[in-house]
C-alpha cells in the first residue's frame, strides 16, 4: 500500500523529532529491554529452575546436560511460541480496534478465535484432517467466517454495529462456538487428549513443527499490519474524512481483514484460543503511544511478549510442579481491562 | 374451594376459605403451563426409559407406584429418578430467577447468567467444598453469598445513574471470566486433577446429582416456588411502575427484595450442586412469554418452561451421543447461545 501525500502532510508535525517523540522511543527501547529479561526468564524458570548463566551456555557454548536438554525442547519453543503468539493476538486486536473504531474489539471476545478453534476440531473429529499444515487452513477460514458472522449480527438498526452491539453479537457467537468444540472434544476424547491444554490456551509445546509451520503466516501478517498502519491513521478520521483525504478504504479494509485472518488463524493453530490479549495490550499502547498506529502498532509488537510471557511465568510458579494454562492467566488480568473499558465514558468511539 | 368462571374474559377466578385467599388465573395461561408441564413429565418419563437397560414405561409406571422388581426399582429409583427430577426442578428454579431478575432490571438481557451471578456462585460453592469440608448448608449459604456479592458488584460496577442494559452484560462477562478463571485456579490447586477433568469443570452437569443430595433441595425449592408463586401477581403489577403498584397497595420495595432473594436462593442452590448451567435463566422467561402471550412476566409459565428446558437438554446431553455423556452445560451453551444471538439482532433492530 502506498501512502499518499496527504497522509504524509496529516502527520507531518507528528514527524518532526520533538521531546515527545524521543520520550516515546527511549520507552520503546526501555520496554525491549524488559522483554529481554522476560525472555531470560521465561528460559530460566520452570518446574526446575535453571541458572541464566547456564541458559547461557546451553543455548550459545555447546553446554550438552539435562538442562540444555530442557532449554532446547522445551523452554526455547515456550517461549518462541508465546513470542509468536503474543504479537498475533495483540497485533490482530489492534487492527481490529483500528479498523472498526471499537476499542473493545479483540480476537477472543468478539468469537474470532472461537471460530477458528472451532473449525480446527471439526477439521480433526469429522473429516480427520490431522497434519498441522492442512488444519492452519481451517483455521484462517473459520476466523474469517466468524468475523464476518459477528460483524452480520451486530449490523442492521439506525446505530450500525457499535462496540457495545458487536462485543455482545461476538460474545454470543463466541459462546455457541466454544459450545460446539467442546461437544466435538467430548464426543472423541481419544483424538483430542493431546489438545485439551490447547482448547483452554497454553504455550506449552515440545519441539518446534507447530512453530514451522506457523511462523511464516505470522509474519506475513505483521508485515501487513505495518504496511496498513498509516491508511488506518486516516481511517480513525471517519470514513467521510477518509475518503475525501483519497485513502484506499477498501484495499486497506481488505489488507487488514487479511491480516487479522492470518494472526489470529495461525496463533490459534498453535497456541489455542487465547482471549483478551488484543484487547489490553492496545489499550496500553494506545495509553503510551497516543493515537499514531504507527507507534501503537510498535508498542504492542514489543509489549505483547512481555505480558503473554510473564502470565505464563506466573502460570508455571503458581502451581509447581503442576501448571495453569496462560490463556487462563491472559483471562484473569484481561477482564479488568475489559471492565475498565465499558465503564469509561468514550467507549462508543475510539 | 370453588372455581367459578369470572366476569372478565378469559379468566378463572379460585377462591377458598370463604374467599379470603383467592387468585384469577388466565386461561390461557393455565392450558399453556398444563402443556408446558405435562411436556416436561413426558421428558421426564422418557428420561426414566431409556439407557442401556431399556425399561419398559409399565414397570417404570410399577416402580413409581411402589412395586416392580427389586433390580428395576434400584435402576429407576436410585440411578435415573434423582438426575430426571433433578433437571426438571432446577430448570424450573432457573426459569424463576431469570424471570424474577428480567422483571426487576426491566432487561432481557440481565438474568443471572448473564450478569455473573452462577460464576460467583459456583466461585462460592468450590471454596466452601475445598476449604470447610462439605457441610450441606455451608455449601449452600456460601453459594448464596458468593452469587449475591458477585451481582452486587456488578451492579456497582455498571453503576451511572441507572443501569444500562448492553453495559451490563459486559461488566458480568467480564467479572465472569475472571471468576471463571480463579474457579478453574482453585479447583486446580485442591485436587490436582487431570486436565480431562478440568474439562468438564465450569460447565453445568447433572451426572452426579444422587438422592442425597437432591433431598434437601428438594426441601428448600419447594416453599421457595410456592412463595414465588404467592408474589407473581404483584410481580406483574409493578411491572406497570412503581407509583402504579403502590397506589394499587402493593408493598413494593418488599415484594421485590423477597422477590430478588428467592431468585437468588433458587440460583444459586442449583449452580452449588450442578455447577454453572448457561442460558437456561436467561432463555426460558422469554420463550414462556411467547407461548403464553400474557402481558407481563408470567413465574409459573417461566418455571415450567425452564423445567421443559433443562428436562429435554439434559436428555440429549445424556442420549443424544450415547455411550458419551456430555454435560448439559454445553448443550444449553449451544442452544442459549443461539437465543442469545437472535436477542442482539432484534434489539439492534430495533433501536
Amino acid at each position: 500500500m502506498s501512502c499518499s501525500p496527504l497522509e504524509h502532510d496529516a502527520f507531518a508535525a507528528d514527524q518532526a523529532p520533538t521531546a515527545r517523540q524521543n520520550g516515546k522511543r527511549l520507552g520503546l527501547i526501555a520496554a525491549a529491554i524488559v522483554l529481554v529479561f522476560v525472555i531470560c526468564l521465561s528460559l530460566a524458570i520452570g518446574a526446575r529452575t535453571i541458572p541464566v548463566i547456564d541458559v547461557a551456555s546451553s543455548l550459545f557454548g555447546g553446554n550438552v546436560s539435562i538442562d540444555s536438554e530442557t532449554i532446547w525442547s522445551l523452554r526455547l519453543p515456550r517461549t518462541l511460541l508465546g513470542l509468536m503468539a503474543g504479537i498475533a493476538f495483540a497485533l490482530s486486536g489492534a487492527l481490529m480496534q483500528a479498523l472498526t473504531r471499537n476499542p473493545l474489539a479483540d480476537p477472543g471476545i468478539l468469537g474470532i478465535n472461537a471460530g477458528a478453534a472451532f473449525a480446527m476440531v471439526a477439521a480433526i473429529g469429522l473429516f480427520g484432517i490431522s497434519h498441522p499444515l492442512s488444519l492452519i487452513w481451517f483455521a484462517f477460514a473459520g476466523t474469517g467466517l466468524a468475523a464476518i458472522g459477528v460483524y452480520a449480527a451486530a449490523m442492521g438498526g439506525r446505530a450500525g454495529a457499535t462496540p457495545l452491539r458487536l462485543t455482545l453479537a461476538g460474545v454470543a457467537i463466541g459462546s455457541v462456538l466454544r459450545g460446539l468444540t467442546s461437544t466435538l472434544i467430548f464426543l472423541d476424547p481419544n483424538t483430542f487428549d493431546h489438545m485439551l491444554n490447547w482448547e483452554v490456551g497454553s504455550l506449552a509445546i515440545t519441539g518446534y513443527d507447530n512453530l514451522v509451520y506457523t511462523a511464516p503466516f505470522v509474519v506475513i501478517g505483521v508485515l501487513l499490519a505495518l504496511i496498513c498502519a498509516p491508511v488506518l491513521n486516516v481511517v480513525a478520521l471517519g470514513d467521510d474524512q477518509a475518503r475525501s483525504l483519497g485513502a484506499g478504504l477498501r484495499s486497506a479494509r481488505i489488507m487488514v481483514v487479511l491480516a487479522v485472518m492470518l494472526l489470529t488463524g495461525a496463533a490459534t493453530a498453535a497456541a489455542g484460543p487465547l482471549g483478551f490479549l488484543g484487547l489490553m495490550v492496545p489499550y496500553v499502547a494506545r495509553w503510551i503511544g497516543g493515537s499514531d498506529q504507527r507507534w501503537i502498532f510498535a508498542y504492542t509488537l514489543i509489549l505483547a511478549p512481555i505480558v503473554l510471557l510473564t502470565a505464563d511465568i506466573v502460570g508455571r510458579l503458581s502451581m509447581r510442579p503442576a501448571e495453569i494454562q496462560v490463556g487462563i492467566v491472559t483471562a484473569f488480568i484481561g477482564a479488568p481491562v475489559l471492565i475498565w473499558l465499558v465503564r469509561a465514558r468514550k467507549v462508543t468511539a475510539l | 374451594m370453588s372455581l367459578h368462571p369470572s366476569f372478565i374474559r378469559r379468566r378463572f377466578t379460585i377462591r377458598a376459605l370463604g374467599g379470603r385467599i383467592g387468585f384469577s388465573i388466565d386461561k390461557r395461561l393455565l392450558l399453556a403451563c398444563s402443556v408446558l408441564f405435562t411436556l416436561a413429565a413426558a421428558v421426564l418419563m422418557a428420561a426414566l426409559v431409556s439407557g442401556q437397560l431399556r425399561i419398559p414405561v409399565m414397570d417404570v409406571i410399577d416402580v413409581l407406584i411402589g412395586n416392580g422388581q427389586r433390580r428395576t426399582r434400584l435402576v429407576v429409583l436410585e440411578w435415573r429418578l434423582p438426575r430426571a427430577v433433578a433437571a426438571a426442578l432446577f430448570g424450573a428454579l432457573l426459569g424463576l430467577g431469570g424471570a424474577v431478575f428480567q422483571s426487576i432490571t426491566r432487561n432481557p438481557l440481565g438474568s443471572p447468567d448473564v450478569v455473573g451471578f452462577d460464576a460467583g456462585a459456583y466461585t462460592g460453592a468450590i471454596l466452601a467444598i475445598t476449604f470447610a469440608g462439605g457441610g450441606w448448608l455451608i455449601l449452600a449459604g456460601s453459594a448464596i453469598a458468593g452469587g449475591l456479592l458477585t451481582a452486587l458488584a456488578v451492579y456497582l460496577l455498571t453503576w451511572r445513574n441507572g443501569i444500562q442494559g448492553f453495559q451490563l452484560i459486559v461488566v458480568g462477562i467480564g467479572v465472569s471470566a475472571m471468576l471463571t478463571s480463579a474457579n478453574h485456579w482453585i479447583l486446580l490447586k485442591s485436587t490436582l486433577s487431570t486436565a480431562m477433568a478440568a474439562n468438564t469443570w465450569g460447565m453445568g452437569t447433572l451426572a452426579k446429582v444422587n438422592s442425597q443430595q437432591l433431598m434437601p433441595i428438594l426441601w428448600l425449592a419447594v416453599p421457595v416456588i410456592v412463595c414465588a408463586l404467592f408474589l407473581s401477581r404483584p410481580l406483574r403489577l409493578m411491572e406497570m411502575g412503581d407509583a402504579r403498584a403502590r397506589a394499587l397497595g402493593i408493598k413494593v420495595e418488599t415484594v421485590r427484595l423477597s422477590l430478588m432473594a428467592l431468585a437468588i436462593v433458587a440460583t444459586a442452590l442449583v449452580t452449588a450442586i450442578a455447577g454453572p448451567i448457561p442460558f437456561v435463566a436467561l432463555a426460558a422467561p422469554p420463550i414462556a412469554h411467547v407461548i403464553t402471550r400474557t402481558a407481563g412476566t408470567s413465574l409459573a409459565a417461566s418455571m415450567a418452561t425452564g423445567a421443559l428446558l433443562l428436562s429435554a437438554a439434559d436428555y440429549a446431553a445424556q442420549h443424544g451421543f450415547a455411550p458419551i455423556q456430555l454435560p448439559v452445560g454445553v448443550v444449553t451453551l449451544c442452544i442459549g447461545g443461539t437465543y442469545f444471538l437472535w436477542l442482539i439482532i432484534k434489539e439492534a433492530r430495533r433501536t
